[in-house]
């Protein structure tokens, strides 16, 4: 991987950042109903509402306030939430590791089913192992998050009384009970990228075991497994890293959905909460940190890729 | 045309996927007038009843037929994903093609762009959109729309760079058609089969997508029977009658497996690989 390839890279998630910025910012600021309204409530005389509104910048030029709120958000200042009157920053980037803890769990737990199924269904392609990999696959990609979460809620917290319906405890607190809360989440984001990771990991191993390189391998008498492991899964398996950091977007979006469902204080709870609540600098610091968080985990995907593979000769 | 249905039959993909997807056509078109009760008609003695000959799927909190709100309710859910992909579709079929028969610097500044529209997560993009717009279908509908684009403009210029290396395309442009002309009538039509696959695919997320933000109270608004709502609205009862949640669930899900079978299974009818 060559220097120029990784400041290109850099430049790129720059660029993304920018317009990510830009685009959170937009959609947020033309927002219907007025900031200092929304803060004064609704008797606020006309001379209060204009000193919030000089107080706050509204009446300065739309890029004059974008570039004061980037500036802010550039030196980790992310503005005062409208509705608690707290600094935004620290309490989004305090539920953004709570929803890191809930989608590591989940990546983790996803790629101990989804790659022994997909390599499970590619090596046995086209008997029924594989058949029903595919069909339950189908049903995973086409079930949305709340409909499995509000299941499994039905199914392990009502009437098996295996796991606490909603709620969050703290790891630090009671390690045990905090993992139990976690489970029905992670399961609940866990099903779509499942189905998802392993027809890919299929696809990929399919396309693998069909190459010159594995016939030679099988020709020159190397066993079913050799051949599998050390020529077939090196190569099908590494495409997979793009794949699931590609499917980070799908899971951030899943989650949004879990934290809610599940009550579980994330960066996903807040921004709902803050959108019910019009609360414009929550809602542009939580869709910024989690779009940010996306752009990154798919820099670092593209650099590891390109590190690994050798073939790969970016210029 | 017959040929394609043809080739669809022959994967069992596609002629699963067709027959979901025709099936729920039909109940889309016809579903109001097989409804066995009024939608909206409520039966105060009737409420959390489960399946029974009167009501073949049970009835809600207020005592309403749910297979007639799932009937009327087609229409709330699989027309408008129907129409926020078909939005999402064109402005990105255009964009991916204008991005494309430009070429150089444009396509590069235009495709850059999209790239990083993209790092948006679809949901938290549509959820912030239709945050602006309002909380409505139509609202909604126009999220999910603009939310698609980037993605389809991806795949539409991807195809559209072999389009635009075409002699047909090269005849136009040294005929001395403008831009536009070279865009919409040489370019758009020869790009339209990978579209509609994609476009397929992208109709199961819709619905799901669609259901998700009306669950979450940014789309369709009672007492709509659109069947995101009805799963949000039966989770507050969902210890007096399981069953109100269970069949919206398992239409949205129905739904979804049709048009990702059909879309897989065109894909498959449109480009014969092996």
């Amino acid at each position: 991987m060559s220097l120029s390839y990784l400041l290109k890279r850099c430049g790129l998630t720059a660029y993304t950042l920018i317009v990510v910025s830009l685009i959170v910012f937009a959609v947020t600021q033309v927002l219907p109903g007025d900031a200092a309204t929304m803060l004064l409530g609704e008797n606020a005389t006309p001379a209060a509402l204009a000193a919030v509104r000089d107080r706050l910048g509204l009446d300065a030029p739309i890029w004059v306030q974008y570039g004061h709120w980037l500036g802010g958000v550039l030196q980790g200042d992310f503005g005062t939430s409208l509705r608690t009157g707290q600094a935004v920053g620290p309490v989004m980037v305090e539920a953004l590791g709570r929803s890191l803890l809930l989608a590591v769990l989940a990546i983790g737990f996803m790629l101990s089913l989804a790659l022994p199924l997909g390599i499970l269904a590619a090596v046995r392609r086209g008997r029924a192992a594989d058949l029903l990999v595919g069909f339950v696959s189908y049903i995973g990609v086409s079930l949305p998050e709340f409909v499995t979460a509000t299941l499994f809620g039905l199914l392990f917290a009502d009437w098996l009384q295996w796991l606490p319906a909603t709620g969050y405890v703290p790891m630090t607190e009671n390690p045990a009970s905090s993992l139990a809360h976690l489970v029905l989440p992670v399961l609940t984001v866990s099903v779509m990228l499942i189905a998802h990771v392993s027809r890919m990991v299929r696809s990929e191993l399919v396309d693998v075991l069909h190459t010159d390189y594995i016939r030679a391998a099988r020709l020159k008498g190397l066993s079913a497994r050799a051949v599998l492991l050390k020529h077939g899964l090196r190569n099908a398996l590494l495409p997979t890293i793009t794949i699931v950091a590609l499917d980070v977007g799908y899971l951030l979006g899943g989650v949004i959905v879990v934290e809610e469902i599940f009550a579980l204080p994330g960066i996903g709870r807040q921004l709902i909460v803050a959108i019910e609540a019009r609360d414009l600098p929550a809602i542009q610091a939580g869709a910024l940190i989690m779009a940010a968080t996306y752009s990154v985990v798919n820099f670092a995907a593209d650099v590891a890729y390109a590190w690994l593979d050798k073939r790969i000769q970016y210029d | 045309m017959i040929e394609l249905i043809r080739r669809l039959l022959r994967t069992p993909q596609g002629a699963l996927g067709l027959s979901i997807v025709a099936l729920v056509l039909v109940l889309i078109l016809v579903g109001p007038l097989a409804a066995p009760h009024d939608p909206d008609t409520m039966a105060p003695l009737v409420r959390y009843k489960g399946p029974s000959p009167a009501y073949w799927l049970g009835t809600d909190q207020y005592g309403r037929d749910i297979l007639s709100r799932l009937l009327y309710g087609a229409r709330a859910t699989v027309v408008m994903a129907f129409l926020a992909t078909a939005l999402g579709s064109i402005v990105g079929a255009v964009v991916g093609t204008l991005s494309a028969f430009l070429g150089g610097r444009a396509d590069e500044a235009i495709m850059r762009t999209v790239d990083a529209v993209m790092s948006i997560p679809s949901l938290l993009f549509a959820l912030l959109i239709a945050n602006l717009l309002g909380k409505s279908s139509v609202d909604a509908v126009m999220a999910i729309g603009i939310a698609f684009a980037p993605g389809m403009a991806r795949i539409t210029r991807s195809v559209a760079l072999t389009v635009r290396k075409q002699d047909y395309v090269h005849a136009a442009i040294a005929r001395g058609e403008g831009g536009a002309y070279i865009v919409l009538r040489e370019m758009l039509p020869n790009v339209v089969a990978p579209i509609i696959v994609e476009a397929t695919l992208r109709i199961a997320f819709a619905v799901m997508l669609f259901a998700t933000l009306s669950f979450l109270g940014l789309g369709a608004q009672p007492p709509a029977s659109e069947w995101g709502l009805m799963v949000a609205e039966a989770r507050r009862f969902m210890h007096l009658s399981p069953w109100m949640i269970l069949w919206p669930s398992l239409a949205i899900a129905l739904v979804a497996i049709g048009f990702n079978l059909l879309g897989d299974g065109l894909r498959d009818a449109l480009n014969p690989r092996t």
